[in-house]
């Protein structure tokens, strides 16, 4: 057996050796504190990426009365049914110079839902009831003052839409209220989600 | 002291240094002469959150972090175990109540106390760590408070907590990935609620004490300012070679048991009398349970958040884009903490400073205190008009000391 070399101290220090050890030991301490730390990480995301969107449903419009807003659930956001009158229609026009993006170009809605009344039918609106500022349920404000034409007031921060869901500028939302896809299958029946066509 | 003590003392100093503690920090410790009642804030602070870890271990020994909804009701677990500690359990409406007036007299001690900072110039050279360490408190205490306001599982709960998560949603790109991986879910959840009642209970207080504690090191490694401008640290007596504007912190004891006497008198008063402060220290909107398919119209904010939210409801929406409004509550809150950067004038105290500062000081004040007025009124055109205004001074008077640094 070789005998270590040795000082008045005791071994001789090998500085390269010592520099190994370091390096060995910080790099094996830096994985292990990564491999710990993965599990902190994973146990905080959301349980399972929900990949179908809620499934398409069906309303009957034959009872909801002109001036009635219908408030469902759908997709685990409330969803809208407006049947508009008249007068709601036509107070949707001339305004265009009081909204953000009175054309609906950069909110969210199906192509054949980029119109003025922001629907299929002028008649009957659909949309999801969230505001797009920070995701509270505007109040459907109907009752017409001498600077109000009926829309929907948020109760967080204020932001105002008309009765197609379009944002008034100078307000905290950034865009018209979204519309999802939607048809009908016959004059009364309504399908929300899904195909866009009538199966 | 007897010799029985004077032993005892002997034989824990010599394990723990307990004599060198209490003559460093307290009985040696030197605090200006002239300190003014706006020095009591930060002492009655310790004692506020003394309060609030007292009133929250025993609110902790009762609640259940559970929005399952109780067979057949809309209610909560979490709602009902809050409900039948007040209504059923003898003394839990007190400890509820110390809780909930606990927290906005801690806001109003806080927001006092940073006040003080901007009278005397407590965040100048050689505070400037020391400042910091108070606003990371002021963070912390923000964060605790919000998470303590979810816990009810109330309609105040849930829509807050929707709200303070769009605003992370509305950051661009990673904005909704954020969102969801701090709920936990892709909706504000049960799952939200169990891990915001672990950051409440576990991890801020933790944090909190642990800030406290750097704070108080911060503060007896450069001592207090003093309300005439003099470092007590400068002028040496030159027979004791103790500060010689300064006094040990004992001879203020009897002042500091006089401040503590009346706050708990306040304290209690409002607890036994007054709990609810008119819906500014409890809103009965959150023992409404929460509903996530009807935002209450009127919803408000808690008074000491009803600044920031002023300022949120102010920021219209551009390019397509609400991030401004996130953008400016965040800088509200952060900027403060460059203050001992932003005032360049080595004149701590107010009573030496220019008409300037003076004025400057006054209109900041006026501009938060006018944004929190505004926050809890309803949204009529003057009032988001006003918030503009005032979200525009709040930011131009903080910013505008850098321009002042003359005396």
């Amino acid at each position: 057996m070789q005998k270590e070399p040795q000082t008045p101290q005791g071994p001789a220090c090998d500085p390269e050796k010592r520099r190994l050890l370091l390096a060995a030991s910080g790099l094996a301490g830096a994985g292990v504190v990564a491999g710990m730390s993965v599990p902190f990480v994973t146990t905080l995301l959301p349980p399972e990426p929900r990949t179908a969107a809620g499934a398409p449903i069906e309303v009957d419009l034959s009872v909801l009365e002109p001036g009635r807003m219908l408030s469902l659930q759908w997709n685990n956001k409330p969803l809208w049914i407006l049947r508009r009158t008249p007068e709601m229609l036509a107070a949707l026009q001339g305004a265009d110079s009081r909204l953000l993006d009175p054309h609906s170009t950069a909110s969210e809605q199906p192509a054949y839902c980029r119109n003025p009344f922001r629907s299929i039918n002028p008649e009957v609106w659909v949309a999801e009831g969230l505001c797009t500022h920070m995701g509270c349920i505007p109040i459907f404000s109907p009752q017409r003052t001498a600077d109000w034409a009926g829309g929907f007031v948020c109760p967080c921060h204020a932001a105002r839409f008309d009765l197609a869901g379009r944002v008034f500028a100078g307000s905290v939302a950034p865009r018209n209220l979204t519309i999802p896809s939607h048809c009908y299958l016959s004059a009364n029946r309504l399908r929300i989600g899904g195909a866009e066509t009538p199966a | 002291m007897s010799g029985k003590v004077r032993r005892l003392l002997d034989w824990i100093d010599a394990r723990f240094p307990l004599s060198a503690f209490w003559e460093k920090h307290v009985a040696g410790y030197y605090v200006p002469k002239k300190l003014n009642f706006w020095y009591l804030f930060g002492f009655l602070m310790l004692l506020a959150l003394a309060l609030q870890v007292l009133s929250g271990i025993w609110l902790a020994m009762i609640y259940k972090p559970d929005a399952t909804l109780l067979p057949g009701t809309q209610t909560s677990v979490a709602l009902a175990s809050i409900r039948h500690f007040m209504e059923h359990v003898p003394g839990g409406k007190a400890i509820r109540y110390m809780h909930t007036t606990g927290t906005s007299l801690l806001f109003a001690l806080m927001y006092l106390h940073i006040f003080r900072g901007l009278l005397y110039g407590s965040y100048k050279k050689p505070r400037e760590l020391l400042w910091l360490l108070g606003m990371v408190l002021f963070w912390l205490m923000m964060m605790e408070a919000f998470f303590g306001q979810v816990l009810p599982w109330g309609q105040m709960s849930y829509w807050s907590t929707q709200v303070v998560m769009h605003l992370f949603e509305s950051i661009p790109f990673i904005g909704k990935a954020l969102a969801d991986f701090l709920r936990g879910d892709y909706t504000v959840s049960g799952i939200t609620l169990n891990r915001f009642f672990a950051l409440h209970v576990v991890a801020v207080p933790l944090m909190l004490l642990l800030l406290v504690k750097l704070h108080l090191v911060a503060l007896h490694a450069v001592g207090s300012t003093s309300p005439d401008g003099k470092e007590i640290r400068e002028e040496v007596d030159l027979l004791t070679g103790k500060p010689a504007d300064g006094v040990p912190l004992l001879s203020h004891a009897m002042h500091h048991l006089i401040a503590a006497a009346v706050f708990l008198a306040i304290f209690y008063a409002l607890v036994c009398f007054a709990p609810a402060l008119g819906g500014y220290f409890v809103d009965e909107l959150n023992a409404v349970p929460a509903d996530p398919y009807s935002t209450p119209a009127e919803l408000r904010p808690m008074w000491y958040f009803a600044p920031f939210y002023a300022m949120l409801r102010a920021v219209p929406a551009w390019g397509g884009t609400q991030i401004w409004g996130a953008i400016t509550i965040t800088a509200a809150v952060l900027l403060p903490a460059l203050l001992p950067w932003l005032d360049r004038s080595p004149v701590k105290s107010i009573r030496l400073r220019g008409w300037q500062y003076r004025a400057g000081v006054i209109v900041l004040a006026g501009c938060f205190v006018g944004l929190g007025v505004a926050g809890l009124m309803p949204p009529l055109d003057f009032v988001l008009g006003l918030s503009r205004l005032l979200t525009g001074g709040y930011f131009v008077f903080l910013i505008i000391h850098f321009f002042d640094d003359r005396a």
